[in-house]
């Protein structure tokens, strides 16, 4: 049996057959992430981040925005009391167009080092999210359901 | 990117080991995992090499340094379409043969 702390900067990193601009619309208007990111609705706008899950809603800070290529936000697992109430983390998102119509996707979450519940449940669900996207892009429906 | 390339990097108990190391703690160095096995640092590097070109591995600068990152993106995908798909049988059947056998007790 492995015992790990959960990392204090994660990687992921993801080849999408979609255009930077598709990516980007994916992440950043709400009728996209309801379909991947656990049902919530996000939108990016006007420096912040505006989330909408079930009955709660938040948002965080949007700290550098070039689309379609580079998005970096403060991030709060306000979903969850005790991990909400953690310092915030940082993700950057990069996106960036390769040959023949694929685009490399890249989500770092780093800046954890004082929220270590989030960043043991995250872990796992930056893989469900970016697995959903890239399905949801290449075939138009969703991962599940 | 595609499975070949995944199930061709992970088809070597070095570059497995490689990953565990990774796992265990992220944003290495090729010093630091050098140091750990028997081997030279060309042969590393080789090896770290494949692990990149499947998307296993991505590597970032920070300052003067490259730093090696585990990026479990692709095993995910490959459990979502391998194995996903056969265990999801099995256990249906065995779930099935269940209710089966406790339906006629």
């Amino acid at each position: 049996m492995t015992t790990m702390t959960a990392q204090t900067t994660q990687l992921y990193s993801v080849f999408i057959r979609a255009t930077p601009e598709q990516i980007w619309d994916a992440i950043t208007k709400p009728e996209f992430t309801e379909q991947y990111f656990y049902g919530a609705r996000i939108e990016t706008r006007d420096r912040r981040r505006f989330t909408s899950l079930g009955d709660m809603e938040w948002d965080e800070e949007v700290l550098e925005s070039e689309p379609p290529t580079r998005l970096v936000h403060r991030f709060t697992a306000a979903y969850d009391p005790d991990m909400g109430a953690e310092d915030p983390s940082r993700v950057t998102w990069e996106i960036e167009p390769q040959e023949g119509g694929i685009t490399k996707l890249t989500v770092v979450h780093d800046q954890l080092e004082n929220a270590p519940k989030t960043a043991e449940n995250v872990a796992g669900g930056w893989m469900y999210i970016l697995s959903g996207l890239k399905t949801l892009l290449e075939t138009g429906k969703p991962l599940t359901g | 990117m595609d499975d070949d390339q995944v199930f061709k990097a992970l088809a070597d108990p070095t570059r497995r080991h490689l990953l565990d190391r990774l796992f265990e703690r992220d944003g290495r160095t090729l010093t630091e995992l050098e140091s750990e096995l028997e081997m030279t640092r060309f042969g590393v590097m080789k090896h770290l090499r494949v692990l990149e070109d499947a998307g296993l591995v991505v590597t970032r600068r920070e300052g003067r340094e490259k730093l090696h990152f585990l990026n479990p993106v692709p095993i995910r995908l490959i459990h979502d379409r391998w194995i996903d798909k056969y265990t999801e049988h099995r256990v249906a059947a065995l779930a099935d043969l269940k209710h089966e056998l406790e339906d006629t007790a």
